[in-house]
């Protein structure tokens, strides 16, 4: 079944990437997509037979390399962390296939992008069913490749090129790190296997590494290693500014791997990693700094922008910034679901951007966007989905997930834990206010677009509309549906409380802010009142069902709270020092704090509401009180110019100078141009001696003969 | 005559079967042709390649043990034989190359196979030679007959051209060669292979007179190899003659010569190994280098494969230099592969027609890629292998001639080698960038004959297996060679 799981992409990409001139567009679209549904089936097995019948295993396929005492088997490791991985990556990735079907139909190199998408999925796979850091290491590549062949696709668009160029340069400082993080793993334990590493890492927490006369604790060094390698592949702050160019690629390239599966690797790997992070405290606090930055200064950029899908982008870094400090302050699990919700709500927005963008003929900027909410209904409210989950309002997937990461953020107790959360909890409020800003820009207001534009908007065809529907019920159920099994507790009964109170909770917050919209709403535009106020209805309608279900689902859960709590879940795949249990002290977390994220996703609503339909003259005049802020974050804190000026350009620069007088200048000059040209020189005074004259010919002769014997009588000396 | 090797004093004739063979097979086919006229051309070129084939076939039956026959003036052994059926095999290929040729170029007449023969017989007294005379009666006769083939095209002014300048420098390389074979006898007082040796062996040191004996030699024979420098004739030669000589000039008469000259500085002159290795140093340096360098400016496939021989010679020298079994081993192998590569190298060019004309510019080949992929890829294999490139044969050969002269010491001639293989390199590539990568010529005429296509095929192959049991060809080249050492 794992074979299947896995390999099926791998076949489908062999099969059309070496016979797709023979098999045809069709052929190739749907051989790649059987394939990767397929594998979705079998990962859905899996997570039957491994998770809910706690049976993980590892299969041998082949082994590798074998030097020395270094030896690396290709294997499965097979366990509950990679199958929740198998089971996003193949079911996104299914729908992306899917999807790409039409929204690439006007494409003439259909064959070649489906190709690489299940070169990816399958280098995908390998990465979380990797059994060891080099397999591990062997997926990181293929997916950075694919990435790069990707966001690349176009390669007519010499943007795109440049956008590829960026995120495989950038992405090979954080694969630097990785691979030297592998090698300080095999000087310190001798092994790069996972279950060798995990067994042994408590006896070497107290081992130090000795490097240039200073001792460094061994174990914080290779988890830094390592988390070097994730801030590269899960563009955390510092390593962040290839995901907004990696937009130039196709937009269900963006759902796939910029948004729902690559650039959740990092995480992944640190869970991976979790029984030696443990032991790494001072690793684990760099985790949640950078975790909460990212997340708070992704969230001030994505505010600004006006490109549909980098408004997306920044707020997937921002996500990704939440699921880093979740994993700093130990809470592993949390950070896992909220990798798994957020797949599928960002690759739900990343979709239906797709779909406005083709609705709208190409067009990215919201500027010229507006008033095409009544032509594409379907898009519409499948965004409003995508978005409410974003914006972790309850039921949807994202308000589980993210309640849970902030509270264990608060439940370290620890200076950075709570500077994660108060981060997090600013940036729940600007995800809500940017992702309405996104919606209400988009959809609302008057058009901007051109009336040729606007009267070839379309809704999209089904092929591109069921896929997102598939996505749309992950968003709205993942959350619920998988809650108790990722973060719950065996000794708490906070799954029904916690579920039951929220939707209370927030049904009334939400009831309010809908009514105060309405009515506040003379001026506005009719229709735009009328479609929000049915949207509050349907929210509420999902919610009282949410709310039936969940007290169903509460109930069957206190029969088998112990086959879907935390510890029964994730078996070993997830480890936690049991002082470190952040999850289990989030549930007994204060009223405030767990209310917190849920108010300031509302006050985000309503700001933007006020901001972009009530007063629309406001975000001007913000922008003109608050220049020199905006301008920082229009131009997102200035890190590309940044980075020109520290690395970019001095290694030009130093290039250059190494080309031109270095290379050009003096080792061609006397080497290859030189040597050709002396070359040419002799040729030429040798095919000039050949004068075809027949007595020159027998002077050289003769010549060269009495050379002969004058060497032998003046070298040899001697007399006759 | 001399009592030092035991003189087989009945007459033996047996080890001298497959050259009886080959010259009455030869006045036959005159006789043949005298009759038939100029129709059976053809019928004899096929002919002449069963003869030869039989031939071989009779030295492998031969007792390959070490033998003098006719008082010292003949002799029969490893070398011999395995060298007697390289040559064998190099004038099957060249004649089976040429029977369509001379039809296409209208100088289909029964003389040609029949000098071809007859040069054979030249070569294959040469392989045997074990008297200075007999030396010398064999090489004139493959040499006259090759000066007639060199003028075959007697009505293009540049064959009688080429035929006249190579009868010319011949002659002069002839009076080099007996002018060091009267020297020599003045100083040893003998002209058998062995007194000499012996005689040379004997003196304390080594005066002159044998000095300037073993110069005019090797002169003489350098010469026929076309060693630089006393290549001159070779490029000119090579260009001027019909091309199905040429093939059979850059083919066959090296080996021989270059099987005549091993025998002579192993066996009679071993004792002056210090000096001929000096000279032997000479020529095949300015060989590899003149080869390497000469060929970079030239326009005609013909001429850059006649500097390509005189580099190629030059490689095979340096196992000469070396003067072990190993390097002598390693020449035989050079030169067997040198031999194949060459004979596939000229099937293409002998297919080089456009409009019913021989065309010989090596922009001519542009866009082969295209009319005739299976030729272009076959002569592309063909010249990587003749640019040492692994894993093609000719990098074997290469390699061994290195390692025969770096086990003696000999690197700054190693090195030296390796560099101008590497300028080399250049010519070769060059034409397959103009067959892959240049704007298409028209295609040639018509489909390449059957024999053309079989020598291409057989070469290319041959090339390409090489590696994948190379002892087969090395370790009988190696005991062939040793026969020369330990007799």
């Amino acid at each position: 079944m794992e074979l299947v799981a896995v390999f099926t992409p791998f076949i489908a990409f062999l099969v059309v990437g070496l016979f797709g001139r023979s098999i045809g567009d069709r052929g190739a679209q749907f051989i790649t997509c059987a394939g990767v549904i397929l594998a979705a089936l079998a990962s859905v097995v899996l997570f039957d037979e491994v998770i809910l019948k706690h049976q993980a295993y590892t299969t041998l396929l082949a082994p590798w390399v074998v030097a020395g005492n270094f030896s690396v088997n290709w294997a499965l490791r097979i366990d509950q962390l990679s199958v929740v991985m198998m089971c996003v990556i193949n079911i996104v990735s299914a729908c992306v296939h899917v999807y790409s079907i039409g929204y690439m139909s006007h494409d003439p190199a259909k064959r070649r992008f489906m190709a690489y998408l299940s070169l990816f999925t399958f280098a995908m796979l390998m990465l979380v069913s990797a059994d060891n850091l080099l397999q591990l290491f062997f997926g990181w590549e293929g997916v950075g490749l694919a990435s790069y062949l990707l966001i690349g696709f176009w390669n007519h668009k010499p943007s795109a090129n440049a956008a590829a160029i960026k995120a495989f340069v950038v992405n090979r400082v954080g694969d630097f790190g990785l691979a030297l993080g592998t090698m300080g793993v095999f000087l310190l334990f001798g092994t790069i296997g996972f279950d060798a590493i995990f067994e042994q890492a408590p006896t070497y927490k107290d081992a130090y590494f000795t490097i240039l006369g200073h001792d460094f604790h061994a174990l914080t060094v290779i988890c830094l290693l390592l988390f070097m390698g994730a801030v590269g592949k899960s563009a955390q702050l510092g390593l962040h500014t290839w995901l907004p160019d990696a937009m130039e690629g196709p937009t269900p390239v963006s759902a796939l791997i910029h948004a729902a599966t690559m650039v959740t690797a990092g995480v992944f790997l640190v869970a991976r990693f979790s029984p030696v992070f443990e032991y790494a405290p001072t690793a684990l606090m760099v985790v949640t700094v950078f975790g909460g930055l990212t997340a708070f200064v992704a969230a001030t950029i994505g505010m600004t922008q006006f490109d549909i899908k980098r408004v997306i982008a920044y707020s997937t870094m921002s996500q990704l910034g939440y699921m880093f400090f979740a994993l700093g302050v130990s809470a592993y699990g949390a950070a896992m679901f909220h990798l798994v919700t957020h797949a599928f709500f960002k690759a739900l927005l990343f979709l239906g951007a797709g779909s406005v963008i083709h609705a709208m003929s190409d067009e990215q900027d919201m500027r010229n966007m507006g008033g095409i909410f009544k032509k594409i209904p379907t898009t519409y409210a499948l965004m409003w989905i995508g978005s409410l989950a974003l914006a972790g309002i309850p039921p949807f997937a994202g308000y589980f997930s993210k309640d849970i990461v902030l509270e264990a953020a608060w439940a370290d107790h620890s200076w950075f834990g709570n500077m994660a959360f108060w981060l997090g909890i600013a940036a729940a409020f600007m995800t809500a206010f940017y992702t309405w800003r996104m919606l209400l820009m988009t959809f609302h207001g008057t058009p901007r677009a051109s009336k040729k534009v606007m009267d070839h908007v379309h809704e999209s065809p089904p092929v591109m509309l069921v896929p997102l529907a598939v996505l749309a019920l992950g968003a709205v159920f993942a959350g619920w549906g998988l809650h108790s099994g990722f973060v719950g507790s065996a000794h708490h009964g906070g799954v029904e409380e916690h579920g039951v109170e929220a939707v209370h909770h927030e049904m009334s917050e939400d009831h309010a802010s809908g009514e105060r919209g309405v009515g506040g709403h003379d001026t506005g535009d009719q229709s735009v009142t009328k479609q929000i106020a049915q949207n509050i209805e349907v929210i509420e309608h999902g919610i009282k069902a949410a709310e039936n279900q969940i007290i169903v689902e509460a109930e069957e859960a206190s029969y088998e709270v112990e086959a879907w709590a935390k510890e029964n879940f994730w078996q070993k795949a997830l480890y936690v020092l049991p002082e470190n249990d952040t999850v289990e002290q989030a549930h007994s977390a204060p009223f405030w704090v767990k209310k917190l994220p849920l108010l300031m996703g509302v006050l985000g609503i309503a700001l933007a509401y006020i901001a972009y339909m009530l007063l629309p003259a406001l975000p001007g005049a913000v922008t003109r009180v608050f220049r020199p802020i905006h301008t920082l974050l229009f131009n997102k804190w200035f890190f590309d110019e940044l980075y020109d000026a520290l690395f970019v350009k001095p290694l030009l620069d130093m290039g250059t100078i190494f080309a031109e007088k270095g290379d050009r200048g003096t080792v061609d000059r006397f080497g290859p141009d030189g040597g050709a040209a002396l070359s040419q020189k002799i040729a030429r005074g040798l095919s000039r001696f050949q004068s075809g004259y027949v007595y020159q010919y027998a002077f050289t002769m003769m010549i060269a003969l009495i050379g002969i014997v004058s060497w032998f009588v003046f070298r040899n000396g001697q007399g006759f | 005559m001399t009592d030092i090797y035991t003189v087989i004093t009945d007459f033996n004739l047996v080890p001298l079967i497959p050259e009886i063979f080959m010259a009455l097979f030869a006045m036959g086919l005159l006789i043949v042709g005298v009759s038939q006229g100029n129709r059976s051309t053809s019928v004899i070129c096929w002919a002449s390649v069963a003869g030869l084939a039989i031939t071989a076939l009779l030295i492998m039956g031969l007792d390959w043990q070490h033998k003098i026959i006719l008082n010292g003036m003949f002799v029969f052994d490893e070398f011999a034989g395995f060298m007697k059926l390289l040559v064998l095999l190099g004038l099957m290929a060249s004649l089976a190359l040429s029977v369509r040729y001379l039809a296409q170029e209208g100088i289909e007449r029964f003389e040609y196979p029949v000098l071809v023969v007859m040069s054979g017989v030249g070569m294959m007294m040469m392989l045997s030679a074990n008297n200075m005379l007999t030396l010398y009666v064999g090489l004139e006769l493959q040499s006259l007959a090759l000066y007639v083939l060199a003028a075959f095209h007697r009505n293009a002014v540049r064959s009688a051209e080429a035929g006249l300048k190579y009868f010319v420098l011949g002659a002069l390389s002839s009076g080099m060669l007996l002018f060091g074979i009267s020297l020599l006898y003045g100083f040893t007082g003998s002209i058998d292979f062995g007194a000499i040796g012996a005689s040379l062996l004997a003196a304390d040191s080594i005066s002159f007179g044998p000095i300037f004996a073993l110069v005019f030699i090797v002169a003489g024979l350098a010469f026929k190899i076309s060693a630089v420098p006393f290549h001159m004739w070779t490029p000119d030669v090579y260009q001027g003659a019909p091309e199905s000589v040429t093939a059979l000039f850059a083919i066959v008469p090296k080996v021989a010569a270059m099987g005549l000259l091993m025998r002579l500085l192993f066996e009679p002159f071993a004792a002056m190994a210090d000096q001929w290795g000096q000279i032997i140093y000479f020529l095949s340096l300015a060989s590899m280098l003149v080869g390497a360098f000469g060929g970079i400016a030239q326009l005609s496939i013909k001429r850059l494969i006649a500097y390509s021989s005189i580099g190629n010679m030059g490689y095979a020298l340096i196992g000469i230099v070396a003067g072990t079994p190993q390097g002598a081993g390693a020449v035989i192998v050079y030169l067997l592969i040198y031999m194949i590569m060459t004979a596939g190298v000229f099937a293409v060019i002998l297919s080089m027609r456009r409009n019913g004309a021989a065309v010989e510019w090596i922009g001519d080949l542009a866009g082969l890629s295209k009319s005739n992929p299976v030729m272009a890829y076959a002569m592309a294999i063909l010249l990587f292998s003749m640019a040492g490139i692994p894993p093609m044969a000719g990098f074997f050969g290469k390699i061994l001639v290195f390692q025969a002269a770096v086990a003696e010491g000999y690197y700054v001639l190693s090195v030296l080698g390796v560099v101008s293989s590497v300028v080399a390199a250049y010519y070769y590539l060059r034409v397959i960038k103009v067959m892959f990568f240049d704007e298409a010529a028209d295609p040639f005429d018509g489909r390449t004959p059957f024999a053309r296509r079989a020598v291409l095929l057989i070469s290319t192959a041959f090339v390409l297996a090489f590696i994948l049991k190379p002892s087969l060809i090395v370790e009988s080249a190696q005991s062939a060679a040793l026969s020369l050492f330990f007799g």
